[in-house]
């Protein structure tokens, strides 16, 4: 079964709670998560509402695996319309809160409509109640945890929750989870406080039952986390380094954007790595990393668990930053160290621990400061504008004060709250915006790595690097090598990275485990615990429907092909140093043929034969 | 051999397989709130700490049981609560200075780790061996070995 079978509905305008059964016949061409929850919201609001009004809604949901013991089978994600990019949102996060929505009885939360007032959701197992929220408004994410925590009595409950920021109106603002793991990126957490929704709580202990063939179920799970433990970046590098373990790699292959995407290669990127999170500080002879942490059900472990120093001048004389919390992920390490050239790793770890605090992507986040140092840099803007931070690249004093300014929603961290593509347009000077679709780019630079910029260029979500991870072929040859600095090919490599993670991100697990697993290491999972057959073959197709799904929600948004593509800066200024030195990104030879492959018309519209072959809603 | 289990809080990542695990096999479900063993999560220290009954060989949760219903498997040592028998008055839960037997409101009766009669399933579901279920009279060995290798100074001498 996977699936619980049951939708919790919440409207917020009238208070209620009730439970609904889960459509079972989109479960089976949808599967669940990211696709089952889009196949709702297309179905529930008009792609041109605003994002921000009552007219939207904000899912949390899990997938048929979430809550099981296959590995990393914890996952949830939030699918809403975007006050980003204007598009379909999907943010998914890790921790502890999907499988406790999953073992208190439910696939999905659906929020509709706005509260009059702050409110939180609370859930035990089968009663849910919507219940005022005054006292935690105005609170950080972490203040909010542990008031929720005391005031219900129960350390097990699990907590996702917004923090200033988002009341604050930032555009890229997250939900956080378990205290520091996030639904990140396209202003998922702009959305629930939108909705006067401070919080949701849940405690579950019914648990997941119902797998359709549980003897088999326990056999291949237990092979295929076999597989991660043996595989070189799932049993190896991830867990020992993080994410972060992609910091020198991406640097010396010339594709790490650096100041705002000027350059491609960060001077101070050894400084900033895996490797110097293990080295002793000078200050308190301890590493920055203290441990690697794992996910619900995760036998991979890639999270950082990370100090500051003590001594470092951010926490000075603040104890409340000196324990353990959340560390740096080479995104966070990259958008707020290297984007903005700056190279202090306890600087860096300090502002990512108040991006978990107060609710922000830290990619956005740190993109937006690094074009706000340029355009202080070229005179756009001026200390005046910043309330007399002196935004320059490479310091780490600006990078701190414009955090706590923008996590709180104070002065000029109102301006960055904007995003890089509004803050840009306000000073007069878009073209320095590094954005797609208004969200801000990861840590790829795609003249470097050439199916990166078609990735970026039709993510249905604006340039992220979870859509299709061509990474994976490009650099480190999973699975199989292809040159970062061709064209030829990307087309279709880009297409059977966006289906097959859109299956994976409808499942409950986490993507990180393509690194070892195709759809053939998922589909004997999914087959039985799920009802129906599910091949990998069926798998990729659910993906290539959600996909579609997607593209024709952002269609109907108002966006369309003029939005498919890259600033001026990765079209027209070659790369200045490195094996991609000289080069521009190739898009335009790579987006005619996408659309092809994609069963698209030339105008990046959906012919009636695709509508048709995936029975997309009308 | 008796074996116990033995928890090494460095090696565990909190990824709560162990629970799923225990939970599933005692109740073919997968619920960690039904987990006999528990891992604990101190954040501020960056900690994860697997716990559960230890099988005291004076155990004083059977000791305290007033209608008999916890008994010694003489296989592998554990005191196993038999379900029929308990009356659920959960003195044995006073009794236990760990905390490790504990009521269940669905079933009425207590609960604890009974080593899945020999063949513990967190120990075989843990990915990173910080549950093992080893010799019950070398549980320092490891840790002896480690010392003894810091401690051995013929190398430099």
């Amino acid at each position: 079964m996977g699936w619980t079978k049951k939708v919790l509905r919440v409207n917020l305008s009238e208070g209620t709670a009730k439970a609904e059964p889960l459509n079972m016949e989109w479960a089976q061409d949808y599967l669940g998560q990211r696709g089952l929850a889009t196949r709702y919201l297309v179905e529930e609001i008009d792609p041109q509402c605003d994002a921000l009004g009552p007219d939207n809604k904000l899912i949390m949901t899990t997938g048929p695996l979430t809550g099981t013991c296959a590995s990393t089978g914890g996952r949830y994600s939030v699918v809403t319309k975007s006050p980003l990019t204007g598009a379909v949102a999907c943010s998914n996060s890790g921790g502890f809160i999907g499988a406790e929505m999953k073992n208190a009885g439910w696939d999905m939360i659906i929020f509709e409509g706005k509260a009059p007032s702050p409110v939180y959701l609370y859930v035990e197992n089968e009663s849910a109640q919507v219940i005022p929220a005054d006292d935690l408004w105005g609170k950080s994410v972490w203040e909010t945890d542990e008031l929720l925590h005391k005031k219900h009595n129960d350390p097990q409950l699990r907590i996702a929750c917004v923090g200033r920021s988002a009341e604050a109106g930032c555009l890229y603002s997250a939900i956080i989870n378990d205290l520091h793991r996030a639904a990140g990126r396209s202003g998922v957490g702009t959305v629930m406080a939108s909705k006067n929704l401070k919080a949701v709580a849940v405690r579950g202990t019914r648990g997941v039952s119902g797998i359709k063939d549980p003897m088999r179920f326990l056999k291949v799970t237990s092979e295929q986390k076999q597989v991660l433990a043996e595989n070189a970046v799932t049993g190896q590098g991830l867990p020992a380094m993080g994410t972060q373990v992609l910091m020198n790699v991406i640097n010396e292959v010339g594709a790490m954007p650096t100041r705002n995407m000027r350059e491609v290669r960060f001077e101070g990127a050894h400084k900033i790595s895996a490797e110097a999170m293990q080295e002793p500080r000078a200050g308190d002879g301890k590493p920055n990393l203290t441990t690697n942490a794992a996910c619900f059900g995760c036998t991979i472990a890639c999270g950082r668990i990370s100090t500051v120093d003590k001594g470092h001048f951010t926490v000075q004389n603040k104890p409340e930053y000196w324990g353990n919390s959340g560390g740096l992920e080479y995104e966070a390490a990259w958008a707020l160290g290297s984007d903005t050239g700056v190279d202090d790793l306890d600087c860096l770890t300090y502002v990512n621990f108040l991006c978990n605090e107060d609710g922000m992507d830290p990619i956005s986040f740190g993109a937006t400061v690094a074009a706000a140092m340029e355009l202080y840099e070229s005179g756009a803007i001026d200390s005046e504008t910043t309330g007399g931070i002196e935004l320059k690249f490479g310091s780490a004093e600006a990078l701190a004060q414009a955090t706590e300014l923008t996590a709180r929603g104070e002065g000029f961290g109102r301006d960055l709250g904007l995003g890089s593509k509004r803050l840009c347009e306000k000073y007069g000077r878009p073209e320095l915006s590094m954005t797609v679709k208004g969200q801000e780019f990861p840590a790829y630079d795609p003249r470097g790595i050439q199916g990166m910029g078609l990735t970026y260029a039709t993510s249905n979500r604006g340039a992220c690097h979870l859509r299709s991870y061509t990474v994976a072929s490009e650099i480190l040859g999973i699975p199989e090598k292809t040159d970062p600095l061709e064209t030829a090919g990307k087309p279709g490599l880009v297409k059977a990275f966006q289906d097959a993670t859109a299956a994976v991100d409808s499942s409950g697990l986490c993507v990180f485990v393509t690194f070892a697993w195709t759809l053939e290491n998922i589909a004997p999972q999914v087959d039985a615990a799920c009802e129906g057959d599910w091949s990998a073959e069926r798998l990729a197709e659910v993906g290539e429907r959600v996909w579609n799904l997607e593209r024709d929600f952002n269609n109907r948004a108002g966006l369309g092909k003029a939005d498919d593509t890259l600033p001026r800066r990765l079209l027209e200024e070659g790369a200045n140093v490195g094996p991609a030195e000289g080069k521009t990104s190739g898009l335009a030879d790579m987006l005619p043929e996408y659309y092809e492959l994609r069963g698209w018309a030339p105008d990046g519209t959906l012919t009636t034969q695709t509508r048709d072959r995936f029975g997309l809603p009308g | 051999m008796l074996k116990s289990l033995h928890i090494d809080p460095g090696k565990c990542t909190g990824c709560l397989q162990c629970e799923m695990a225990c939970s599933y096999e005692n109740t073919g479900v997968f619920n960690p709130s039904k987990s006999r063993i528990k891992v604990f999560t101190f954040h501020e220290a960056g900690r994860f700490v697997p716990y559960t009954c230890t099988q005291c060989d004076e155990a004083w949760c059977m000791e305290a049981c007033p209608v008999d219903a916890i008994v010694i498997n003489t296989l592998t040592g554990s005191k196993d609560v038999k379900a029929d028998v308990c009356v659920g008055c959960k003195v044995c839960t006073i009794a236990c200075p760990f905390g490790t037997i504990n009521y269940d409101v669905d079933s009425g009766k207590v609960f604890k780790c009974d080593l899945c009669g020999g063949d513990p399933k967190c120990a075989e579901a843990c990915p990173t061996d910080a549950i093992t279920y080893i010799d019950a009279g070398a549980t320092g060995m490891d840790r002896m070995r480690a010392w003894a290798e810091k401690t051995d100074n013929a190398a430099s001498a």
